[in-house]
């Protein structure tokens, strides 16, 4: 499943939540958004990996990243 | 009987500002028009209304724009080197369509000039005294009857047309005392409700903002455009004077506020002697009673225009009047010891009556 | 959302869902999020009432979903204080540059504070004059290259930053002044227990109350994000350290 969403039209490639990502699943891509900011992308492999800490969003200045868990 | 009083024009204006409903007031002290503060500090706590003493006339002015972007019928009160101040708020209260009352108990300039009589700030009045073209209603009152009624007036204004409004007033007209009327302030029943005020969303479906900035597209060509029809409509609906002796006038004098008093004697003098003198008096001096200029010059095309400063109104005169009126001037700067008395102005009447 | 799935974290609804005008990195949106949870956690956004400043952050009413008044540069405490006096029950926020309070509205700040408005004031510290070019601010650092001072910031001329959470903190009428960051998650997550506790006691009238955040501008810093947001730690925390510098409900 997908815990990280992110919202392409907010997103403007700062990286600062790659710095935050404890587990280093976020990078700045080769894709630009509408506004033409690179954006932030995840493996979606690495969804997996993803402990939903939601770090990377509380960092994020454009409020661009939606962060849910499982439910246990 | 209707019950008289004697007050001070300054405390008028106070009590025709709580009597049309006003509970806030912002100011910082300056002369000659502390009694206003002073009276306001008194009597607002008794009405459950709010008085500060703000840091200075720019806090003041912006204490002002914050209770009237809220909805609260809101007053403050300054001369001269306070005015020039509060221009910067002045200029974003009519951006943003706030409605206030401001007082200006002139004195004279510039600089810190003096304290006593002078109509040194008609310009900067009539022009809005900020940046960026804009205009304030302002009336001027010439008695304490008057700054008592023009106070009310000016808050019914303000809130039909969302503008600020400014009562002109001068230390001649603030310190004196003269009988006064009150009465009970009638809230016109038809003005607008403040759906655009500032409350707290309080379940709107749309937060509201009180603002100036216009980036977008030509949008602030249109919002001046708003400001501009606006005036228009002032100058159609709101335009007050008064006129006496227009019918024989050989000579038209013409003055506002503190002048029109003494041209007011010099007049009653001038028609002892037989003279035919009559008065156009600018109660609202924005907007400007353009109208009875050039219909009373159609017919009597002198017109000598006094006031308390080296030639302000008259500029406003000239624009005013039939083409082919004789528009003059007399005026003298304030100044402690230049004061003009109804004998020297009756001279000048006798002068210009000749020629 | 399935079923099975819970958010940890989404957009608080005080802040609209718009892309915002601020440059990549740039804090003012960070800060702007946690003024709107604040908002959401009190639930008091129907009677909020945001007073906007002069400076990158003058289209406050674009982004909050709540009334907002415009203020002149450096009056928002002025203009926040005619609001509160006309509506005593609503939560009201001003929200700041260091030029914007710290240099024109220094005295606005200072009596506003002073008197105890009960008010919330968000201030936002980038060391610089973000929107019109970054030019010298009070809170320039020493030595500091900016477009006004070139050479670096001079002390002997040009003074020192001024520390504004400490000198509000001396102020009678100062109920709580604090300074965070919102350079890490952890510090994020104190500014917004901060912010959050200064709304609060506004709620609960308890007095007014001053936020600082140090905040990154890496447009005129001359910085990528990442860099710029470093700066915030290596440099600025040293002139300007974080903690509480006054609250009136801490016990002992
Ligand atoms: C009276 C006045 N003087 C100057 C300006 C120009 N001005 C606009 S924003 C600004 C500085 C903003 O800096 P700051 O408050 O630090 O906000 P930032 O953009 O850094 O967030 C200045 C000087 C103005 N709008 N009004
Ligand atoms: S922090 Fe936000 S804006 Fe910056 S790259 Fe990550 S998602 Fe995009
Ligand atoms: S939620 Fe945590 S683990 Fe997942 S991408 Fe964000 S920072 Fe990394
Ligand atoms: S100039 Fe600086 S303060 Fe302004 S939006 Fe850009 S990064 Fe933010
Ligand atoms: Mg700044």
């Amino acid at each position: 499943m997908k815990k990280i969403i992110i919202d392409e039209e907010f997103c403007k490639g700062c990286g600062l939540c790659a710095e935050a990502c404890p587990k280093q699943l976020l990078k700045i891509g080769s894709k630009l958004n509408k506004q033409g900011y690179p954006l932030v992308e995840i493996e979606s492999s690495d969804q997996e990996k993803c402990v939903s800490c939601a770090l990377c969003a509380r960092v994020c200045p454009d409020v661009a990243l939606k962060i849910t868990k499982p439910e246990k | 009987m209707k019950k008289r009083l004697f007050v001070k024009g300054n405390e008028a204006v106070a009590m025709g500002a709580l009597e049309a409903g006003c509970r806030y007031y912002f100011g910082y002290p300056i002369t000659p028009q502390n009694d206003i503060p002073e009276f306001m500090s008194r009597e607002m706590p008794k009405v459950g209304g709010t008085f500060v003493q703000a840091e200075s006339e720019v806090a003041a002015i912006n204490m002002v724009l914050g209770a009237g972007a809220a909805g609260g019928r809101v007053m403050t009160s300054s001369s001269g080197p306070g005015i020039s101040l509060k221009a910067e708020g002045m200029s974003f209260m009519a951006g943003s369509e706030v409605p206030a009352v401001i007082v200006n108990i002139q004195r004279p300039g510039p600089g810190l000039g003096g304290i006593d009589v002078s109509q040194a700030d008609y310009f900067q009045a009539v022009k809005g005294a900020g940046h960026g073209g804009y205009h304030l209603i302002v009336l001027a009152p010439h008695s304490v009857q008057e700054l008592y009624d023009l106070t009310m007036l000016a808050f019914d204004l303000a809130d039909r047309y969302r503008i600020p409004a400014m009562v002109l007033g001068d230390a001649m007209l603030g310190q004196m005392k003269e009988a006064l009327v009150p009465h009970a302030h009638q809230l016109p029943e038809d003005l607008p409700p403040k759906d655009w005020a500032i409350t707290g969303k309080g379940g709107r479906a749309k937060g509201n903002a009180v603002k100036s900035l216009y980036l977008a597209d030509g949008e602030l060509e249109a919002h001046n455009w708003h400001l501009h029809a606006k005036y228009a409509q002032l100058k159609e609906k709101e335009t007050r004077f008064e006129a006496v002796g227009l019918e024989d006038a050989e000579l038209i004098l013409t003055a506002f506020g503190g002048a029109a008093r003494i041209v007011k004697t010099a007049i009653a003098m001038a028609r002892k002697e037989g003279l035919k003198v009559g008065l156009i008096r600018p109660i609202t001096v924005f907007p400007f009673p353009a109208e009875i200029y050039r219909t009373a010059t159609a017919k009597t095309p002198k017109v000598l225009c006094v006031e308390l400063n080296n030639g302000q109104m008259v500029e406003d005169v000239r624009l005013s009047v039939d083409p082919m009126a004789d528009v003059r001037f007399y005026g003298r700067p304030g100044g402690t010891g230049s004061l003009p008395d109804p004998e020297e102005i009756f001279a000048q009447i006798c002068k210009h009556y000749k020629d | 959302m399935a079923p099975n799935e819970q958010t940890v974290f989404q957009r608080p609804s005080s802040l609209k869902e718009v892309p915002t005008h601020y440059c990549a990195g740039c804090h003012h949106g960070t800060v702007h999020r946690l003024v709107a949870e604040a908002i959401d956690l009190l639930d008091v956004q129907q009677q909020t009432i945001g007073i906007g400043s002069v400076g990158c952050s003058v289209l406050l009413y674009d982004y909050f979903d709540i009334d907002v008044v415009e203020a002149p540069h450096g009056r928002a405490p002025a203009v926040g204080t005619g609001v509160k006096r006309v509506h005593p029950d609503s939560v009201v926020f001003t929200y700041q540059g260091d030029g914007d309070l710290a240099a024109i509205g220094t005295a606005e700040i200072i009596h506003a504070a002073n008197r105890g408005e009960l008010i919330t004031v968000i201030f936002l510290n980038n060391t610089t004059y973000g929107m019109t070019g970054g030019q010298m601010a009070p809170t320039t650092l020493p030595g500091q290259v900016t477009t006004t001072s070139p050479y670096g910031r001079d002390v002997t001329k040009e003074g020192y930053p001024i520390r504004v959470a400490e000198l509000l903190a001396m102020l009678g009428g100062t109920a709580f002044s604090a300074r965070v960051a919102v350079d890490t998650p952890k510090r994020v997550m104190e500014a917004g227990r901060t912010i959050l506790k200064a709304f609060e006691m506004q709620v609960k009238k308890q007095g007014f109350a001053f936020v600082e955040v140090l905040g990154a501008c890496p447009t005129n810093w001359g910085m990528s994000a990442i860099e710029a947001n470093e700066r915030v730690g290596k440099e600025m925390m040293d002139y300007f350290p974080l903690g509480v510098y006054k609250d009136i409900t801490a016990s002992g």
